[in-house]
């Protein structure tokens, strides 16, 4: 029985050296290649099924994204003020917006292709940045950078900027703006009614 | 000349305008201290989106559909070439010498084997494109922003980014261009190519955005500050 034991704690070893092992630009690689391989292959996504695309990014994407740190950096200084449950409203929120964004994007993809930027990490670190370049056909490269923070075993996602542009800062302002004129409560309103306003018009499509 | 200088001075004229407005209409702000003239932007920013909606969108979408793609290419780089010039001009007043040499040969490259700029060998060649203009140069040599501009026709801006515009179109060879017609043609070309570009990105800010002009403002001011920082900036503090 002892080589049977040894056999089964040999492949979980190899199993979690294996899931440490995946370096974030890797990470962002492989999530990269397996959704544009099903977007290219998925014409229901192409003719602009955000239904569809959403089911992909919950899938393949999402469990490499960490929404709460995203709603804290959007929230900013007004996080500390929320309650322990509003602080998870305003998470489940800002995801569903999050999400539907992102698969909108994946349906306007056409054969854009990705480059990745040369990657440098020194052992140790916990909070990266993977650097990339949209290539597009007839128009001029677009910057997507992915910052990502490995709080214990694995990576995670926490902010993307598309031309510089960070879409999780972005949101500071306009938050900022509702929590002042109608406290946290007031934001979680606007981002239900945006989600809401989104199903609607996801359904019509 | 003339007509760089007149198109130069109507820019300045409607900012010195907007300014005058914005001053006016101070109290219509929900107190950011980016935009202090936020009442007269959002005025001017519903003036702009409509007029993208009743004609500069349609068409962009008409020119996308009808075009196939190396057209398009062809033109955005016909374009993109011309460009190149006063980028490399920048890139110098930035004292950033080696990246002017190769905006130069950029120029030189596509403008004699790219055909007139239609195709973009440089890149190929490993000559990267640059992003530069005036009002990045001003922001290099520390000009703040100052406060946040929607500039009618032109849409987002900062007060320095519109001092830039106003030298972008003065240096512009194709506002510049002394046969009329051709000049309108070629400006209207050039409206229409970039905005088909952005196509694909209305989508997706109608989805993003909670509000579209507070999204399209901060998202400006932070592809501003990236471009200055030449993709690099120092990254926002976590709160």
């Amino acid at each position: 029985m002892k080589w049977l034991f040894g056999i089964v704690a040999g492949l979980a070893l190899a199993a979690s050296v294996n899931a440490q092992e995946i370096a974030p630009d890797a990470l962002i690689k492989s999530v990269t290649d397996d959704v544009l391989d099903i977007v290219r292959k998925d014409k229901d996504i192409q003719s602009g099924s955000t239904k569809k695309a959403m089911d992909l990014v919950e899938a393949k994407v999402l469990p490499y994204f960490n929404f709460t740190h995203m709603t804290k950096l959007a929230v900013a200084r007004d996080w500390r003020q929320a309650t322990p449950a509003q602080q998870k409203v305003l998470t489940d929120e800002f995801h569903t917006l999050l999400v539907r964004t992102y698969s909108k994007a994946l349906t306007e993809y056409k054969n854009q292709t990705i480059d990745y930027k040369p990657f440098k990490m020194q052992p140790g670190d916990t909070d990266v940045k993977v650097r990339t370049e949209i290539k597009q056909p007839g128009g001029k490269p677009i910057q997507l950078d992915y910052y990502l923070e490995k709080p214990d075993k694995a990576w995670k996602v926490y902010d993307i900027e598309v031309g510089g542009i960070s879409l999780i800062l972005n949101y500071r302002e306009s938050f900022a703006n509702e929590v002042r004129q109608g406290g946290i409560d007031g934001l979680i309103k606007s981002l239900q009614a945006k989600n809401k306003s989104g199903e609607t018009v996801a359904v019509k499509k | 000349m003339t007509t760089g200088r007149t198109l130069a001075k109507r820019i300045a004229t409607l900012s010195v305008a907007a300014g005058m407005i914005g001053l006016l209409g101070g109290c219509a702000t929900s107190g950011n201290p980016k935009d202090p003239i936020e009442g007269f932007n959002r005025a001017m920013f519903s003036f702009n989106e409509g007029l993208d909606t009743v004609v500069i969108k349609p068409v962009a979408k008409g020119y996308d559909a009808a075009l196939p793609t190396p057209v398009k290419t062809g033109v955005s780089n016909f374009f993109g070439n011309i460009a190149d010039v006063f980028i490399g001009v920048n890139n110098l007043l930035q004292g950033k010498v080696q990246e002017a040499a190769s905006d130069g040969a950029r120029f030189l490259v596509n403008t004699t084997v790219g055909i007139l700029g239609v195709i973009d060998w440089a890149s190929d060649m490993g000559l990267e494109k640059h992003d530069e203009d005036f009002g990045q140069t001003f922001g290099r040599w520390g000009v703040g922003d100052g406060a946040y501009v929607v500039v009618p026709f032109f849409g987002p801006r900062t007060a320095r980014d519109t001092v830039g515009l106003v030298l972008d179109v003065k240096a512009d060879p194709v506002a510049n261009y002394s046969h009329v017609a051709t000049r309108n043609t070629l400006l209207a070309v050039r409206v229409e190519s970039d905005r088909a570009g952005m196509l694909p990105a209305d989508k997706v800010i109608e989805e993003a955005a909670l509000d579209k002009y507070s999204y399209i403002r901060d998202g400006y001011l932070q592809r501003r500050r990236n471009l200055i920082y030449d993709g690099n900036p120092p990254r926002e503090s976590e709160d």
